[in-house]
């Protein structure tokens, strides 16, 4: 078993020992970048020229990592997988991407994404589609893709991801792993590249709940630069994690989580639920109360198109800086229109036109009120109705998605809505809650992942219970293609 | 003039002082190397965020408090969102929902009448770029991108060119008075809008608003809208009123003529939305109270007191308040207990007339207010003559020294009335003749006998003691 397999203590312990040195495993790293590029395009670029660094008692020293191609990283080429931006070397690092090379962190690829970050499918890079490391005929999920498909195949513990929906926690329940991203303003979002400033956040993909503790650690803290972020300095994620646990109280929604909700379920959501009740008896068997709620279904099926209503408008303006003139390739025409518009259209993929479209459609005078104004509100009832859980419970436990990564080819006919069970996580942005997916099984010889979501600022105990929940399965630091059930 | 009825609105947009721009650490100062003030955001790299200068949001506050706003409990930021080559971002940031300030009022003086102004709003926004056009090409400095704008919206309230700029000059001078703007026109920083309609006396609706842009300077804004008057009422005379569209228009210097933009209904949709970068915030009553206390005495203000408390004339006040610095020197002077009128007096005419002819400013100016208690307290204790005063104003201005080392012994007036009682016998013992004609009618022969002591004396004689002791001598 390759070192870049194991967990973040057990590397920075070998490279303490000296059984490995920081440079080896840097070239190690990189070899095996090749290796899933290679197999399943997931990167950018892969900085062929890093080298290893000092190995400090930093936990994060000398370890190589992964970063989305959305994060700013001085001199190495920044993307976000768009042809905008497909030759731009920014000349300032993300404040995060500060913070971990302050850590002694070593970067050494820029994985491959949805553009922008505004897709769930991992099929919207400039760079081509991003293949699911435990069978290449299925998606990654997105927009983090190839950061989840890079960490899933041991090319090193941990890897950047953003996440405006659902954009860490899915493609890491489809590619087996965890992702986790804190509470709102935790991570500075200085030097990530804007999708929906106020549903962005920061955080990351690794092979245990530990390794996201430690990684979100060294990443967070307030930044002058980010008038969003807050001071964290009184939090510890990586010892809250390991703590024994008091009493935990949980709760899940019966209207996304019964079965008799979908009638016409396919044998996959079946075995999906049946899955994730599996996981809520490992909860009561760890003493967990969990208890079932209900709530509004006509909220629950709201949510989809608030996000979309929300996450277009917000991207429509984010995005207005890319015309050419600054950076990026310069357009064609006889006037600074022309060339905006050359740059544009041949800089977007069909997906962020058409999302572009409808940000601007929702933010025109005579539909604001009824589209935009509206979806906000309906943002903030999802969010009361959360924050009224919170009251009562620790945190929310429900089901990723509808089942395992999808086919790229596969017919979504579903008769029964699934829309809000496979949306749902989009409450997580819609919050800024704290929220972790870790994997809780096998269908079909793929993984699925389950969530916990817990009240902002509430990260310590929220992965407190992740790391718990995860010892009581057999899935940590599981590698894509090694053990199936 | 025209016979109709003109309806004004303004827009004035003055750029703020301040260290660093109003979203960005970059420098806020006029800068002659273009995109030399320069941080990431203001050319809006991927992944910059706005970080908003309280220094700003406090001169913003400050001035909606002057102007009679009504002032939000929350603070936040609006983006309005167009494409130009000028704007990095795609949006600017600005203030839609919630200005600093609404329903405002502030009185003006134009020409001997007060005038009450009406402001819609006050709101703080970010500035654009700087475009330089060349043949073929086009040249965009970032140094402006990102400069504090403050913009004010006044209701459709004026009536005349004159008043207009009335307005904008009150509240330029405001602005500068309350030290947070330099309100240069030369330099830019402070552009206006103009709206201007005309209708029937007797109409009870407004008529068809044209907007005209961009123009920079008060003697432009002048002219601009006795063109569009005029242009307006021509077609209004000639019945052809349906010619006068709801559009915007520009102000041409050159051609002084306004000039066709673009009609309303290619008016621009800027998508208005709250900058979620941006987290909104309480405007605490603890900081309002800390900066009201900041608000100095305005122009207007100002001129009241000094007319009714000290009893300058209406135009010695107005000169005074003319300008920031003049008020801040006339104050000092006060404060060092120097007579209002006496202060006003050297004010208005030697100090103004040397720097005028020096061509620099009061705030250059040597003879500074504790110089010039020098020279009054001398004035006041007799030592000198004004005439001697004066001199030495002059020498201390342009030798810049005190004017107290001039004020030397051989200078000082004699006021001892014994030694000039002793001069004044001995002239008086030689001059029998011209005493004796004096008593017989020849009555001008008193300006000899003080002429005799003055020549005597060097001049030094107090001329008040000497012609007393003459006259007591006399009879």
């Amino acid at each position: 078993m390759s070192i870049l397999q194991k967990s973040i203590t057990e590397i920075h312990e070998a490279l303490k020992n000296k059984e490995i040195t920081s440079d080896q495993l840097v070239a190690e790293s990189l070899q095996k970048c090749h290796e899933v590029e290679d197999e399943y395009n997931a990167f950018v670029t892969i900085v062929d020229d890093a080298k290893g660094g000092c190995v400090t008692d930093d936990l994060l020293s000398g370890i190589p990592f992964g970063v989305k191609d959305n994060y700013s990283t001085k001199d190495i080429l920044s993307t976000a997988s768009s042809n905008t931006l497909k030759d731009y070397v920014p000349f300032y690092d993300a404040t995060s991407i500060e913070n971990l090379k302050k850590s002694g962190a070593i970067i050494v690829g820029k994985t491959a994404m949805d553009e922008f970050g505004l897709g769930g499918t991992g099929t919207t890079a400039h760079t081509g589609k991003i293949l699911n490391p435990w069978d290449k005929t299925r998606m990654c999920a997105g927009s983090s893709s190839g950061s989840a498909a890079s960490v899933a195949s041991g090319c090193y513990p941990y890897a950047l991801g953003s996440d405006t929906g659902d954009s860490i926690r899915k493609p890491a329940a489809y590619c087996g792993i965890v992702g986790y991203k804190p509470t709102y303003g935790m991570i500075s979002r200085y030097g990530l590249f804007a999708f929906a400033s106020s549903l962005d956040h920061c955080g990351v993909l690794t092979r245990s709940v530990l390794d996201a503790a430690i990684v979100v650690d060294a990443m967070k803290g307030k930044d002058p630069n980010d008038m969003t972020s807050w001071d964290s300095s009184h939090i510890n994620l990586t010892k809250a994690t390991t703590k024994k646990l008091g009493e935990v109280r949980l709760c899940y929604i019966k209207e996304l989580c019964d079965i008799s909700n979908y009638p016409h379920a396919d044998e996959t959501l079946k075995q999906h639920l049946a899955n994730f009740q599996e996981t809520i008896h490992k909860c009561e068997d760890l003493g967990w109360k969990v208890e079932e709620v209900s709530i509004d279904k006509q909220l629950l099926d709201a949510l989809a198109s608030v996000y979309v209503v929300i996450s277009c408008a917000e991207a429509t303006s984010n995005l207005s800086n890319l015309t050419g003139i600054i950076f990026g390739p310069r357009g064609k025409g006889n006037n600074w229109e022309e060339m905006m518009m050359d740059h544009r259209t041949n800089g977007f993929s069909q997906l962020i036109k058409r999302r572009l479209v409808i940000g601007s459609y929702v933010l025109q005078k005579e539909n604001q009120e009824r589209y935009f104004k509206n979806a906000q509100r309906v943002r903030r009832l999802l969010v009361d109705e959360w924050k009224r859980l919170y009251e009562k419970y620790d945190a929310v436990i429900l089901p990723v998605g509808s089942g395992p990564a999808k086919k790229f080819d596969e017919d979504v006919d579903m008769i029964d809505n699934t829309t809000a069970l496979e949306e749902h996580l989009q409450i997580g942005n819609f919050g800024g809650f704290p929220s972790i997916t870790i994997p809780n099984g096998f269908i079909d010889n793929l993984p699925v992942g389950v969530n916990l979501t817990a009240n902002n600022y509430n990260d310590e105990l929220l992965l407190n219970i992740a790391y718990h929940l995860e010892a009581s399965m057999p899935y940590k630091n599981q590698i894509a293609g090694g053990r199936h059930e | 003039m025209s016979k109709y009825k003109v309806v004004i609105g303004l827009e004035m947009h003055c750029e703020l002082k301040s260290n660093s721009k109003v979203f960005s650490s970059a420098r806020n100062s006029y800068n002659s190397l273009p995109n030399d003030n320069v941080r990431p955001i203001d050319m809006a790299f991927p992944g910059t965020l706005p970080v908003v200068n309280k220094k700003c949001v406090k001169d913003a506050l400050k001035m909606s408090m002057v102007l009679n706003c009504t002032i939000p409990q929350y603070m936040y930021f609006d983006r309005k969102n167009y494409y130009y080559p000028d704007l990095p971002k795609g949006y600017q940031i600005t203030q839609m929902e919630s200005p600093v300030g609404i329903n405002g009022k502030i009185d003006i003086e134009c020409n001997g009448q007060i005038v009450p102004v009406t402001i819609h709003d006050i709101h703080l926004e970010e500035d654009a770029a700087s475009l330089d056009h060349y043949f073929g090409t086009s040249c965009i400095d970032y140094n402006r991108a990102g400069v504090p704008l403050l913009e004010l919206v006044t209701e459709p309230c004026l009536s005349s060119a004159d008043e207009a700029v009335a307005f904008l000059e009150t509240m330029r001078s405001i602005y500068q008075f309350c030290d947070v703007s330099e309100g240069d026109t030369k330099k830019g920083q402070i552009r206006c809008d103009v709206n201007v309609s005309i209708m029937d006396e007797d109409a009870k609706e407004f008529g068809t608003r044209v907007e005209i842009k961009n123009v920079n300077s008060f003697g432009g804004v002048h002219d601009a809208i006795i063109y569009e008057i005029e242009r307006q009422s021509k077609l209004k005379d000639e019945g052809r009123y349906d010619e006068v569209i709801q559009e915007t228009r520009r102000w041409d210097e050159e051609t002084a003529q306004t000039i066709h933009m673009r009609s309303k209904v290619d008016a621009i949709d800027y998508k208005y939305f709250v900058d979620p970068n941006i987290p909104k915030y309480k405007i605490t009553k603890e900081w309002l109270e800390e900066i009201k206390k900041e608000i100095p005495m305005l122009p207007l203000e100002c001129k009241q007191k000094y007319i009714n408390e000290y009893g300058l004339s209406d135009y010695d006040a107005g000169v005074i308040i003319k300008e920031k610095a003049y008020v801040d020197y006339y104050e000092e002077c006060l404060s060092l207990n120097i007579n209002p009128k006496v202060a006003c007096n050297w004010l208005t005419t030697q100090i103004l007339g040397e720097i005028n002819h020096q061509e620099i400013s009061l705030n250059d100016f040597y003879i500074k207010p504790r110089l010039l208690k020098q020279l009054i307290d001398a004035l006041d204790a007799k030592t000198i003559s004004s005439k001697q005063a004066k001199e030495i104003f002059f020498k201390a201005a342009s030798e810049q020294k005190e004017p107290k080392s001039y004020i030397k012994e051989g200078m000082t007036q004699i006021s001892d009335e014994k030694e000039l009682t002793k001069i004044v016998e001995a002239i008086m013992e030689r001059s029998e003749n011209q005493i004796a004609q004096y008593k017989n009618g020849k009555t001008n022969l008193f300006d000899y006998f003080v002429g005799q002591v003055m020549k005597e004396t060097k001049g030094k004689a107090n001329p008040v003691i000497t012609k007393e002791l003459i006259n007591k001598y006399l009879n």
